[in-house]
């Protein structure tokens, strides 16, 4: 772009810092106030019953018991996704998967709560469950719930078949009769949790008809939308502040303890605070969707994709969701294709109903498609890098799911992986290298901030979206970018719901991008209010001042020769030139630019057990301009590392029963340590034509690329291709058994 | 219930609690104390998230009961920093951009305080495995590593 940047692209400490290192933060589960009481959440051991009779008399009679709650004590929601949302929260005459809640207590101490939990009586009539994919389509499967058929799943499904999406172009019966090989796979992915290491908690507190709740989550604002709909109250008469959180990756978008530790605080008249055990996260919040897929990709013999086709089938849990969407959009989004179909169902089973997960619905779509795409380039004896960028989408692209391109940084990555020293270093027996592109939409959305100037010059700039991983430092890194100021000079806050305006949900990378757009508007606001000021007060034109680095400038001789004024001063003086000094935007910026990476990684698969190491990775990602470069490559890397989890270890296990068999950081082992080597990191920078500083979003785009990177370099690093997530070591000892 | 009243030493200061028998240490610590740097991850000693020290020995602090702890010193996140001076590694972790969520940290700093005690100059094998009790959803390990490296550096004098 050739602009020059003063602060932008500097790693300043994160403002929240501090507090992070010293134990001083304040997240979810640590806020405690005086005559607080501590929930705790009857959940369902059945994977589907009808719920017989519910006989809380015992534990309300408990001493130190101050309120039980159970369905009954909800009036029904008119809204539909909120009233799903309310019976996810408490079951309503079925549990529909194992963890499902049914009654809550509130009680003077967790023990007395616990116990209270137990003298609560529950006769169950279990029904017939489902929880694979493909089980749960078939016709005749035990349906979740009637008569939320999607009216385009066709015939030969069941009524679990909640949605149904296509998406592409052209005509790929032609497509495939022009190519010199065609290739047809099935995959199978398992459900991952976001494993966002502090567990869902809150508190709520009821006064008179109207409440104040703390509570750990990414949008605090839909928190308060949600929560004020099912509680029945106006929007207004709930205050959400948002706490210190620590991880979401997508998890905490939506609510689950919320409205039950409202109903309980309304019901007792006192505080209430709830926080889940480990066990509870995994069993009653939202993971990711599990899926079974079948991707078939024509190509030429020199490495042009002639046609793609895929059909992805998603389960995701016990309410109707959207999510495949996702998946069938982004499948192909990498590649400039003819002929391209991407189908999708969305299925309900007796499993918690699914959450946003880190693009959510793409990395397994994507994994599929570009382990197919290996698998290819190994027939035809080419170069994975090469035949990708052979068909590399690029700017003015007509898009797999329907819009043409802007300037993208896909090839830009697949260049930087092919000139990297890591695709050529030699690899020893038993290892393979893999790579995989990736992609992500990125998103815009609704915000509002506020940034007031401080007498003493300092920027107050307050906004909607908790920070879940440094955007206070990019955020104040924009501000004083735009206006010239040291980044010190800025100090932005998080907002409670009822500080400023509506703001979406941290959610979609959309933070850096859409708090910024506002932000550089606020600050071009204050830029204009402050030269309005000093054009008064030097009594000139308005027009004969203008603002350069932090302070107004006469224009030039002719405006008249007056020493700059700056930000502090104009501030100073703010009191006597018509009072405070603020600017503020809210609105709805789009055009967020979408996002590619790709990535690298060697694997040593190790003959005797089926271990899996990962050697080496490098990721490279299109970041449009890295605001704050160091807090990038940590969304990179993270990424990159949860990828990681997914493709080798993370899954859901459900036995027979329908009961979840592995609740716990011990069976459901997400990455550690010694398990990985370091991640490097290569930022591309190709600007966001829809961003003053070139933004685009980088949240979510990492976590993409991994599953099929090292699917790829297993099957090259083994000898034999596995066709389902995660390639654990008894299915990597398995196919190499079997292959 | 009877409660069981226990005397100790945490972060050098001498204090006391009433638990209850089945709370822990990070119970006491959390609940009673109000020392909420310590967090419950999970609470089976998987996560790492409430590592404390126990005269000296790291431990996850959900596994200890609080009515085992008296007579021992215990420090805590909220015990590294002197003052208004942040030890090495609080500094190495925040400069190093070595968090983003920040909710392991606590149990990362105390846990690499732990390490670099009984070790000075650690690989980064060595470091690896020594935190490979702390679960980091966020950062991917990297610059957490790199962070103890260069803190592990400055102590030794060469940074």
């Amino acid at each position: 772009m050739g602009r020059e940047f003063k602060i932008l692209g500097t790693t300043p400490p994160r403002p929240d810092g501090i507090e992070k290192i010293t134990g001083k933060a304040l997240f979810g589960a640590d806020l405690n106030v005086t005559g607080m009481l501590h929930g705790a959440v009857l959940r369902s051991p059945h994977a589907h019953a009808r719920i017989v009779s519910l006989d809380v008399s015992a534990a309300a009679a408990l001493p130190g018991v101050k309120a039980v709650i159970t369905a009954d004590d909800f009036a029904e929601v008119e809204n539909a996704a909120n009233r799903d949302t309310l019976h996810n929260c408490m079951a309503h005459g079925r549990v529909l998967y194992d963890g499902h809640a049914l009654a809550a207590v509130a009680a003077v101490s967790k023990s007395v709560a616990r116990a209270a939990l137990n003298l609560i009586r529950v006769e169950y009539e279990t029904l017939p469950h489902v929880t694979d994919v493909d089980a749960a389509m078939q016709p005749g499967a035990p349906v979740i719930h009637q008569g939320k058929k999607h009216k385009l799943a066709g015939d030969d499904v069941s009524d679990n078949v909640v949605g149904y999406y296509s998406f592409g172009h052209g005509d790929i019966e032609a497509g495939f009769a022009q190519a010199d090989t065609v290739l047809e796979r099935s995959f199978k992915t398992a459900a991952a949790h976001q494993g966002y290491i502090e567990p869902n908690a809150c508190l709520a507190d009821f006064k008179g008809d109207k409440a104040d709740l703390w509570v750990s989550t990414q949008g605090h604002y839909l928190v308060r939308d949600i929560c004020a709909d099912i509680l029945g109250m106006e929007s207004s008469q709930l205050r959400v502040t948002a706490a210190e959180i620590g991880g979401g990756f997508g998890g905490k978008t939506t609510v689950f303890l919320e409205p039950v530790a409202l109903a309980l605080s309304r019901k007792a008249g006192k505080p209430v605070k709830m926080v889940m055990s480990r066990e509870e996260v995994f069993r009653a919040t939202g993971p990711t969707m599990s899926s079974s897929m079948d991707v078939k990709i024509g190509m030429t013999a020199d490495g042009r994709i002639t046609a793609a086709h895929a059909r992805l089938r998603y389960q995701g849990g016990a309410f109707p969701y959207a999510m495949v969407m996702m998946g069938a959009m982004s499948a192909f989004a990498a590649y400039d294709l003819d002929h391209v179909q991407a189908e999708g169902w969305d299925v309900m089973t007796n499993r918690p109903k699914m959450i946003s997960y880190r693009a959510p619905g793409a990395p397994m779509a994507i994994y599929a498609v570009e382990a197919v795409l290996d698998e290819l380039c190994q027939k035809l004896d080419l170069d994975p890098l090469e035949v990708r960028l052979l068909n590399a989408a690029d700017e003015g692209t007509k898009s797999s799911y329907g819009p043409t391109f802007k300037a993208i940084g896909l090839k830009a990555c697949l260049k930087a992986a092919q000139a990297h020293p890591h695709y050529s270093a030699p690899l020893g027996p038993n290892q393979g290298r893999g790579v995989s592109a990736g992609f992500w939409f990125n998103f815009g959305g609704q915000v509002s901030v506020s940034m007031a100037i401080t007498p003493d010059g300092t920027v107050n700039l307050t906004e909607g979206n908790p920070d879940i991983g440094g955007s206070r430092a990019s955020v104040s890194m924009m501000a004083a970018e735009e206006l010239g100021i040291p980044f010190e000079q800025v100090n932005t806050v998080i907002g409670d719901t009822g500080a400023i305006g509506f703001s979406d949900t941290t959610d979609g990378s959309r933070v850096t991008f859409t708090v910024g757009i506002a932000t550089i508007k606020a600050a071009k606001a204050v830029k204009a209010e402050c030269c309005k000021r000093v054009a008064k007060i030097w009594e000139i034109d308005a027009d004969a001042v203008e603002w350069i680095d932090g302070a107004v400038h006469p224009t030039g001789h002719n405006a008249g020769d007056f020493p700059p004024m700056s930000l502090a001063e104009i501030a100073a003086m703010a009191g006597r030139t018509g009072g405070p000094i603020a600017g503020h935007f809210e609105g709805a910026p789009d055009k967020a630019g979408v996002s590619f990476g790709v990535h690298i990684v060697d694997t040593q698969v190790d003959p005797e057990t089926g271990f899996t190491k990962i050697l080496r990775y490098t990721a490279f990602q299109d970041a449009g301009k890295a605001i704050h470069p160091d807090y990038v490559e940590g969304q990179m890397q993270g990424g990159a590392v949860q990828g990681i989890g997914w493709a080798l270890n993370e899954e859901y296990i459900y036995g027979e029963d329908g009961v979840l068999q592995n609740a716990g950081f011990l069976d459901y082992r997400i990455p550690v340590a010694s398990d990985l080597p370091m991640i490097d990191t290569v930022i591309i920078e190709v600007p966001n034509p829809g961003h003053p500083f070139g933004v685009r979003g980088v949240g979510e785009t990492a976590i993409v690329p991994p599953l099929a990177a090292i699917s790829n370099a297993v099957a090259r690093a083994a000898g034999v291709r596995l066709y389902a997530l995660p390639m654990s070591p008894p299915r990597i000892l398995a196919a190499m058994d079997h292959g | 219930m009877k409660k069981i009243h226990v005397s100790l030493t945490v972060n050098g200061d001498a204090v006391d609690y009433l638990c209850e028998p089945q709370e822990t240490l990070l119970d006491a610590l959390r609940d009673h104390l109000n020392l909420t740097g310590a967090k419950e991850g999970c609470g089976t000693g998987d996560c790492g998230a409430c590592s404390v020290t126990v005269d000296g020995r790291l431990i996850s602090s959900c596994l200890m009961l609080a009515a085992e702890a008296g007579g021992v010193a215990v420090e805590t996140v909220e015990g590294m920093a002197n003052g208004a001076e942040l030890h090495p590694l609080q500094r190495h972790i925040l400069d190093g951009a070595a968090l983003q969520c920040g909710v392991c940290t606590p149990g990362i700093l105390v846990a690499a305080k732990a390490l670099l005690a009984q070790n000075p100059d650690p690989s980064e094998t060595e470091i690896r495995y020594w935190l490979a009790g702390n679960l980091c959803r966020c950062t991917g390990y990297d610059k957490i590593i790199r962070a103890v490296q260069s803190a592990a550096a400055e102590m030794r004098g060469e940074a």
